[in-house]
């Protein structure tokens, strides 16, 4: 199964943001092979959790592990059917580990989204 | 002439201050460009209101038609599409009404409707024109509403009053654009300092000649007053912690229309930005 994580420019760890993470990690935890693809909604205007979310649902993942995530890539990932799980550890391998033995939790930290120029 | 009254976050007082000086005026038109919670209009109860319907084209597409093809959703720069399933899905929110996916879409799957997001009421009371931008709830923009909002100003003569929605986004872009002149509205906490610093960084940013009312005034230390005085920012004027004052404008009354020293207290701010404006004006002249 193919799963996702941002993460940040150690290519290490995880990323605390989703839609501005410079990397996604995908992971296949059935080879254990790993890739990493460039988030290219660091650099957009508006509209980046869609954008940084459609590149992940282009993978083909099932899953999401991420510390949190915007109300509008939430809804993208619902409607791909891509499931979203909190992550607890900043390491990778922990995280992965973690989700492999079934012990993350489902996704609650959904924060509303700002819209395209920044927050209020 | 037209001053933007404009604030960090909402209850410094910006209301109490646009409202105020548009009644001051002889012949003035108080424009609410907050159009998440206009409230200027609770203070003049204006009559003769006649409204606006505000719309934006929003795709709708047709999922028979789809091909698939993703163009539409590779095109669109502002991200407002997505591609999940393989179809495309409208983040209306997001959507700018550009056309361009209706255009390039090679199924002609995508055709563009009409969605009211608000409205412009106009009114009267008294002396004041009063223009105010309503945004349906939910909507992530007011950006349109506030264009329309502009469009009646113009419409309109007198001395404009613009009050603008709290922070820093598009949407106060949007509000102080035409503005000749801003008004910064202040509180003197640590709090307050912080969102003065986020305008007086907008406002610079846009060229606007400015100037800061520090309200709820006390003897205490005013982190905002000292932020003035180190970047040497104009100071209007001062407005003291008034029970008072509290107390009217949480009747919905105006003080100017209750209290004479009221009334020559915002008259005389009035005079200050008017002279400042010009003051202003003539140093970019000279530039
Ligand atoms: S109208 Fe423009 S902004 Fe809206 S979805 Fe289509 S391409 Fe995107
Ligand atoms: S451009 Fe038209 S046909 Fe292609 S994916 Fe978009 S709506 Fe479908």
């Amino acid at each position: 199964m193919k799963i996702a994580i941002p993460i940040d420019e150690s290519k290490t760890n995880v990323c605390p943001s989703f839609g501005r993470a410079l990397y996604f990690l995908i992971a296949d935890t059935d080879t254990g092979e790993n890739t990493i693809i460039d988030n290219p909604a660091t650099s957009s205007a508006g509209g980046a959790g869609i954008k940084a979310a459609q590149t992940v649902i282009d993978q083909n993942v099932k899953a999401l592990l991420t510390p949190r995530c915007g109300q509008n890539a939430a809804e993208v990932f619902a409607a791909a059917g891509i499931t979203l799980y909190q992550t607890v550890s900043e390491s990778i391998d922990d995280t992965i580990a973690a989700f492999q033995k079934g012990k993350l939790a489902a996704l609650q930290n959904i924060h509303p989204g700002f819209h395209g120029h920044g927050g209020k | 002439m037209k001053i933007a009254v404009l604030s960090g976050k909402g209850g410094t007082g910006k209301t109490l201050v646009a409202v105020n000086l548009a009644d001051v005026a002889t012949n003035s038109v108080y424009t609410d460009c907050d159009v998440e919670e206009p409230n200027g209009h609770l203070f003049f109860k204006p009559t003769e209101i006649s409204y606006q319907p505000v719309s934006m084209s929003i795709p709708t597409i047709d999922n028979n038609l789809c091909s698939g093809c993703r163009i539409c959703v590779d095109f669109c720069r502002f991200n407002a599409l997505a591609f999940i399933a393989g179809k495309p899905v409208l983040f209306e929110d997001l959507c700018h009404s550009c056309g361009g996916c209706a255009m390039l879409c090679p199924k002609s799957a995508i055709t563009e409707k009409q969605n009211t997001i608000g409205k412009v009421m106009t009114g009267n009371s008294q002396n004041v024109t009063i223009i105010t931008g309503i945004l349906n709830t939910g909507r992530a923009s007011g950006v349109p509403v506030i264009r329309e909002v502009m469009r009646c100003l113009n419409n309109k003569t007198g001395l404009a009053v613009i009050d603008c929605p709290p922070g820093s986004a598009c949407v106060v872009m949007e509000s102080i654009k035409d503005a000749d002149y801003c008004v910064l509205v202040a509180e003197p906490t640590i709090f307050g300092l912080h969102n003065l610093q986020m305008v007086t960084e907008l406002v610079q940013l846009f060229h606007k000649p400015f100037g800061v009312v520090l309200n709820k005034c006390t003897a205490e230390a005013n982190p905002s007053e000292s932020y003035c005085k180190n970047k040497k920012l104009t100071i209007l004027a001062r407005i003291p912690f008034d029970k008072e004052l509290g107390e009217i404008s949480s009747n919905g009354e105006i003080a100017v229309r209750c209290k004479p020293a009221w009334h020559e207290f915002f008259l005389k701010l009035l005079d200050i930005i008017i002279k400042e404006a010009g003051y202003e004006a003539d140093t970019h002249n000279q530039r």
